[in-house]
């Protein structure tokens, strides 16, 4: 499949690098989500460094959103928090900009109506500028996105579509055909927030998905613990943590305190994904 | 304007499928079960039966002498959607998905509702075929459509308030998102409106068309001719697609869509999204006009009236409004309160608070034409659930002896309006 879908050598992302340099490794990539924005702007982007020097491989930058259709409560009550406290659109290009010169790969997970109402192109050029890989859309599937498609070509930028449970075996050929940068694969049918085990669905999308194609397929929902960890790194490219993250912010009794729990928590995850 | 033009079920540039891929395969599901079900005889035979044994189809017109005085001597008569069982023109959809729920196989539905219409209808028809029912509603509606959380409890549904966001609406319906995503192998999502990712705009509109393809044929029997407007209220705007559609290749007849127009628009406080106050974009896995900030985000909505405090719209609607095929005004909240006590007193008719939108229309549109004018008024639901906002508004109620407190907060000023009230 690849070969269909592949971009030019030289619009390489610096997050298919960080894939790459995992696999070479022969471990899993570490994805961390945490909302931007919250509590404020600068402790979110100081949150995100942390966790690129704590060992997360790629930051899942979250743009936040009035609503969030996918998201479980943790990341509900982040979101909404960054929202009251006046986080803006720009404020998404700051943090990507910070987490690629910590070294890491920064992709921003968006829901569409911000970047439409943006711009599509002007968003695409502003996020490339910004040294971001490109975008994760949980509410944009290719069937909708040819304005995106073709931004994120202009710009060389990925973009990361999701597979579900739920995706019948055309939909998965047509989606990673569509698809560049990674699979975002949903451990199971439900919104974000920790899980007390991975979805036992998982792996036999992860196996599904492989079957149509090349692209590196990274698992995320429910995954919050560094044991679950080690077992998605068994059988996916990538695992991605969100609500346990962004938890160790929402529970903190003060932002020294929480940026703390957050750096050991990435450290552990960092340890588990390891095979 | 960013107009995609891919995809399934578009008006023009609008609708849409804008939803997480784990949904998708449910939609694919969905029209297909729904395109073969709109052609077989047994369910068509089977719908048509229960619009006429449970719900009391085909409901009547009346034509309204009294009330239409005030409406500048234009005849005006009501398509009675309120005699519908239940109280609404929400149960002719629900039925309708009820009935594609079963031929899915699925066993429990979810529903969204605003004013607790549609949750009432989807709870009755869960009742009725015997599926597990689960409604999520707005905590600021629980408040002020308290009747309708009881009346949804004693059907055997669970009423879910929803407590984040504007607690309404908009809330309500991102919550059932969710719920359909973990569940969506054994459950149905009633949407209840003409919005949300196709095919549900078309599906909802096609449930609703009876009541325009029965009023045309109404209007040429009993009245002898077309009405030079038909009015509706829009909220999502299902009773107004549903009216409007029969009559869309009648040129002459004039489309009116009368929206939340809650304090005026100039305050921002309203649900107004066809008066330059919306730009296109997308919520609730639709391409349409909504209520949005520089930003993208959705601004929170306004309205005395549960049904039309939603901060988007439809996206056929959308594609009338720009192809200039319909027309669309905001009602502020006083003028609909005052529209529905004019003709709960000179008919005898109480409506719902967003009907009484569509019926103060009627009164500016009536006076703007004269008395030559013939206006039917879509009547989509009557106002049992309201009277309690209704007597606050017009301070009816002894306050030391309706200690209600929860079904009150949502009224706007308390003030009597001196000599005109007397319900
Ligand atoms: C009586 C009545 N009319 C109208 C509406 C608005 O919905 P729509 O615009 O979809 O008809 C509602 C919604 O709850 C309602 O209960």
């Amino acid at each position: 499949m690849s070969e269909s879908v592949a971009s030019p050598p030289s619009a390489k992302t610096r997050l298919t690098q960080v894939l790459a340099e995992a696999k070479a490794q022969d471990r899993a990539a570490l994805v961390g989500y945490l909302p931007v924005g919250y509590p404020d702007v600068d402790i979110s982007i100081e949150a995100m460094v942390a966790m690129v020097e704590a060992g997360a491989d790629i930051v899942e930058i979250g743009l936040p959103y009035t609503d969030p259709l996918m998201d479980g409560p943790v990341i509900q009550a982040a979101v909404t928090g960054a929202l009251a406290g006046g986080v803006h659109v720009a404020d998404v290009f700051r943090a990507a900009r910070a987490v690629a010169d910590a070294g890491a790969a920064a992709v921003v997970m968006t829901y569409w109506n911000p970047v439409l109402r943006y711009g599509v192109d002007r968003f695409a050029a502003d996020l490339r500028a910004a040294g971001a890989s490109g975008l994760v859309t949980p509410d944009l599937v290719p069937d909708e996105a040819a304005e995106w498609i073709a931004a994120s070509d202009a710009h060389g930028l990925d973009r990361i579509f999701l597979v579900a449970p739920s995706s019948t075996p055309e939909r998965l050929i047509s989606t990673t055909a569509a698809g560049r940068g990674f699979v975002y694969a949903a451990s199971l049918m439900g919104v974000t927030g920790a899980r007390d085990s991975v979805g036992s669905q998982a792996q036999a999308l992860v196996e599904r998905t492989r079957a149509v194609t090349d692209l590196p397929i990274c698992v995320g929902l429910g995954v919050s613990t560094p044991g679950q960890a080690h077992e998605v790194a068994g059988f996916a490219d990538g695992v991605i943590v969100g609500s346990a993250l962004v938890r160790c912010l929402v529970d903190a009794t003060d932002i020294q305190d929480g940026l703390s729990q957050l750096r050991s928590l990435t450290r552990e995850l960092a340890q588990g994904v390891r095979r | 304007m960013t107009t995609p033009t891919t995809g399934l079920g578009r008006f023009g540039a609008y609708g849409g499928r804008y939803v997480p891929e784990a949904l998708v395969s449910a939609l694919q599901e969905l029209d297909e079960c729904r395109s073969k079900a709109m052609s077989d005889p047994a369910f068509l035979g089977e719908l048509a039966a229960l619009q006429r044994s449970y719900t009391g189809r085909p409901s009547i017109i009346t034509e309204v002498p009294r009330f239409a005085q005030h409406c500048g001597g234009a005849r005006v008569v009501l398509k009675r959607e309120d005699l519908n069982h239940t109280g609404s023109h929400k149960i002719n959809n629900v039925l309708g998905q009820a009935l594609l729920t079963k031929r899915m196989g699925k066993t429990r539905v979810i529903a969204e509702t605003g004013a607790g219409q549609h949750g009432v209808a989807t709870a009755t028809a869960a009742a009725l075929l015997g599926l597990d029912c689960v409604v999520y509603m707005g905590r600021v509606d629980t408040e002020r459509q308290a009747l309708n959380v009881a009346r949804m409890r004693l059907l055997g549904a669970q009423v879910v308030p929803v407590d984040h966001g504007s607690r309404t609406l908009k809330d309500a319906v991102n919550e059932a998102f969710r719920d359909w995503v973990a569940n969506v192998d054994h459950t149905h999502y009633v949407l209840g409106t003409v919005t949300g990712p196709y095919p549900f705009p078309e599906m909802v509109r096609d449930f609703h068309r009876i009541i325009g393809v029965e009023a045309r044929q109404q209007m040429l029997d009993e009245i002898g001719r077309l009405p030079d407007a038909v009015l509706a209220c829009v909220g999502g705007g299902s009773n107004a697609m549903g009216i409007f559609h029969r009559f869309i290749d009648d040129a002459d007849v004039r489309l009116i869509g009368l929206e939340g127009g809650g304090e005026g628009v100039a305050t921002g406080r309203h649900a107004a999204r066809f008066s330059g106050q919306a730009t296109p974009g997308v919520l609730h896995g639709a391409f349409t006009y909504v209520l949005q900030d520089d930003e993208g985000q959705t601004v929170e909505s306004h309205s005395v009236s549960a049904g039309l405090d939603y901060p988007s719209v439809g996206p056929e609607h959308a594609f009338l409004h720009d192809a200039g095929r319909a027309e669309y005004y905001p009602v502020t909240d006083d003028e609909a309160m005052e529209a529905f006590r004019l003709l709960s007193q000179t008919e005898g008719i109480l409506p719902a608070i967003e009907s009484a939108h569509a019926l103060a229309g009627a009164m500016r549109i009536g006076r703007e034409l004269g008395p030559d004018a013939l206006l039917l008024v879509n009547l989509s639901g009557r106002g049992d659930k309201d009277v309690h906002t209704a007597a606050r508004w017009f301070g009816l109620l002894d306050d030391g002896v309706a200690a209600d407190p929860v079904s009150v907060s949502a009224a706007a000023p308390v003030e009597a309006e001196g000599e005109g009230v007397q319900l």
